[in-house]
């Protein structure tokens, strides 16, 4: 594929811990195609924040990432500091998860702006002033120019996101990596933001990593997506292919616990359990204490992910009696 | 709340504490051993002279009366005269206060000079080589008792290398400087050593906060991280230590100016208090009082610039 912009291959990221390496991101590979919205789903802890710092190599020092990033013909692992730091927030931004801590509490949001513009643009003082201003009404922050001037406290969790994808805007980026951009906000305010993110990527060609625990966000805004679990992609596909046939017992579970229009929620579906710590991923698939298709297999081999067709692969010995029950919201 | 504001209401907030410092003095001074009629006139004195003396000092009227007659001339500027030195308390104060306040601030800004980069460096450098290096010297500084610093100071750059002077406070600010050069070094070593430990913990702190972790999603170069999203945010809690600190320095400079035969506010106040100077011991602890109170405010005013969300 020529249009393919960000390919990942085998990220694998581990911690130290005092029990050995945690690997909290294993063998993970994906591509990113222009203009695209990729969806990375997953339950708490399976590694989807992990991914995306990863191919930031932001990450606490200590942590081990292998496998390669290639983005514009190089390797973002093997990039030098100054090369990396280039990338960063210029070519690729990244949207923070946590909107109350991810900007600083000292600095005037309009300090917070610039400071990226003075690191990637030619424009001066003015120029920057005046584009800040601009990110500020395109994000929907009313009064920009004195809410410019305010400090992070000042805003409310919702204008604080906000502000955050103002951020991570302002260098016109090619690669917009987003975590979880509309957690914690109410649904109106999840619906402008989530337009907001398709409207630039409609307007600029931008591609866009969408990490989310929340399938219906998925269904309305991505055209691919990766199913994590436990650190590894399980299920890959077209978001239709997926949610009319899923091939994983866990996609299955996932789609099966969305609530739907008109419909009473399905319980039978829901997912028992929670999933595994790192330190004690089952061996064999590490689902299958929660699954309901496990055989004798799934406790002893780890399937791998096999490639299903184009655009559409999944790592499931039973994939064939997962497609046979059925999706959930088909 | 604007940052006048803050100002105005942390300033009237200064009128309490200032009653408050004027009853303590006054009660502090009245429960000293002795009384200050017998330190005048000795102790085989008269009782007609003993009751003149107290008419004088007014210590025959009420307690309540004597407060309000102490209040009035305290603001009217007149702090009474110093029996042993016979010279007023106002006088003494503003020829000893200043040496006081210079070694002071030079302790206070060799502490910070010594403290915020190696506090940067160990933090920077956690758990490894420079980082241990730092933290043990630091350690073998704190656990130093004041005057026996001073002695090895004095001992080694004064008498033997003789690149200091061994005491005296010189004639002329540079020469001030110079004299209060191994003296401040005493005082500000403990202060840096408590200095860096906090500050190195806040630094570490704030560099595992997601805010840096967004700056540096941004592209930022390393050295405009550390000093804009860094160093600042670790110095708000650092600054209130630093204020908390001037107390124990000035404290610690009535040691100092002994060991080092300075002429300051200390030494005043030690000789004073030897001599039963009542006045002199009056005035002096209410110089330092007012003189702590307003680094306390100063403290406020620098972290509420700081920290924005302090004031505004
Ligand atoms: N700095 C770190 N040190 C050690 N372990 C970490 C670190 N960061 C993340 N982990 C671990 O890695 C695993 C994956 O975390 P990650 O944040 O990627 O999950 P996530 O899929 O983003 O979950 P959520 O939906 O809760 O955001 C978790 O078990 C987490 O505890
Ligand atoms: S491999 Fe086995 S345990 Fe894992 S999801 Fe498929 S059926 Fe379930
Ligand atoms: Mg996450």
């Amino acid at each position: 594929m020529t249009d393919t912009v960000l390919s990942v291959r085998n990220l694998t990221t581990s911690f130290r811990s005092a029990a050995g390496p945690l690997t909290a991101v294993n063998d993970v590979s994906f591509d990113v195609r222009q203009g695209e919205v990729m969806g990375l789903v997953g339950e708490s802890g399976s590694g989807k924040s992990v991914t995306l710092r990863s191919i930031m190599r932001l990450l606490p020092r200590g942590a081990q990432i292998g496998g390669t990033v290639t983005w514009a013909g190089q390797d973002l692992l093997k990039l030098s500091d100054a090369g990396i730091r280039a990338v960063r927030g210029g070519q690729i931004s990244m949207i923070f998860q946590e909107p109350m801590t991810a900007l600083n509490p000292v600095l005037p949001i309009r300090i917070q702006i610039t400071e990226n513009l003075r690191a990637h643009t030619d424009l001066d003082a003015n120029g920057r002033a005046a584009r800040a201003r601009e990110l500020l009404d395109i994000v929907g922050i009313p009064d920009a120019a004195r809410r410019l001037d305010e400090f992070p406290h000042q805003f409310s969790g919702g204008m604080r996101q906000r502000a955050m994808i103002a951020i991570a805007l302002a260098s016109n980026p090619r690669l917009l990596l987003a975590d979880e951009p509309t957690t914690a906000l109410d649904v109106t305010i999840q619906d402008q933001i989530l337009n907001l993110i398709l409207d630039l990527r409609d307007e600029f060609g931008m591609s866009v990593v969408f990490v989310t625990h929340d399938l219906g966000v998925v269904a309305a805004t991505c055209d691919r997506m990766a199913v994590m679990y436990a650190g590894r992609i399980v299920e890959t596909g077209t978001v239709a292919d997926v949610f009319a046939r899923p091939n994983h017992a866990y996609t299955r579970g996932l789609l099966g616990s969305v609530p739907q229009a008109g419909a009473e929620r399905s319980m039978l579906l829901s997912i028992e359990g929670t999933p595994p710590g790192l330190a004690a991923i089952p061996p064999g698939c590490a689902f299958n204490p929660r699954c309901t298709f496990a055989g004798d297999t799934c406790r002893t081999t780890r399937p791998e992910l096999t490639s299903l067709g184009p655009d559409r692969s999944v790592a499931c010995h039973h994939n064939d009696a997962v497609v046979q029950a059925g999706s959930p919201v088909a | 709340m604007p940052l006048s504001e803050f100002l105005a209401r942390r300033l009237l907030q200064l009128i309490p504490t200032l009653i408050f410092i004027l009853i303590v003095v006054f009660v502090l001074v009245r429960l000293l051993p002795g009384d200050p009629t017998s330190a005048i006139l000795g102790d085989r004195a008269l009782d007609a002279d003993v009751e003149r003396i107290n008419r004088q000092l007014g210590l025959d009227q009420p307690i309540i009366v004597q407060f309000w007659l102490f209040v009035k001339s305290v603001f009217s500027g007149d702090l009474g005269n110093s029996i042993v030195l016979k010279l007023p308390v106002t006088t003494l104060i503003a020829q000893r206060l200043p040496t006081t306040i210079l070694l002071t601030v030079m302790a206070a800004l060799i502490a910070l000079i010594m403290a915020v980069p190696l506090a940067f460096v160990a933090a920077l450098q956690r758990e490894k080589l420079a980082d241990a290096s730092i933290r043990g010297a630091f350690q073998v500084g704190l656990s130093m008792p004041v005057f026996y610093l001073g002695l090895i100071l004095l001992t080694v750059f004064g008498a033997r290398l003789q690149w200091f002077p061994v005491g005296g406070y010189g004639d002329g600010f540079l020469d001030h400087l110079y004299h209060l050069f191994l003296p401040s070094l005493t005082l500000a070593l403990s202060l840096s050593a408590i200095l860096m430990r906090n500050l190195r913990a806040a630094i570490i702190g704030v560099l595992d906060a997601e805010y840096v972790s967004f700056a540096h999603a941004k592209g930022l170069a390393p050295r405009l991280i550390l000093t804009r999203h860094v160093l600042r945010n670790a110095l708000i809690s650092t600054v209130t230590i630093f204020g908390l600190s001037i107390g124990t320095l000035l404290s610690g400079a009535v040691i100092t100016e002994t060991v080092f035969a300075i002429p300051g506010a200390g030494r005043l106040m030690v000789d004073s208090i030897y001599g039963r100077d009542y006045p002199v011991v009056q005035g002096m602890t209410l110089a330092l009082a007012v003189l702590v109170s307003v680094t306390f405010l100063l403290t406020d005013i620098l972290q509420a610039w700081l920290d924005p969300r302090v004031a505004r």
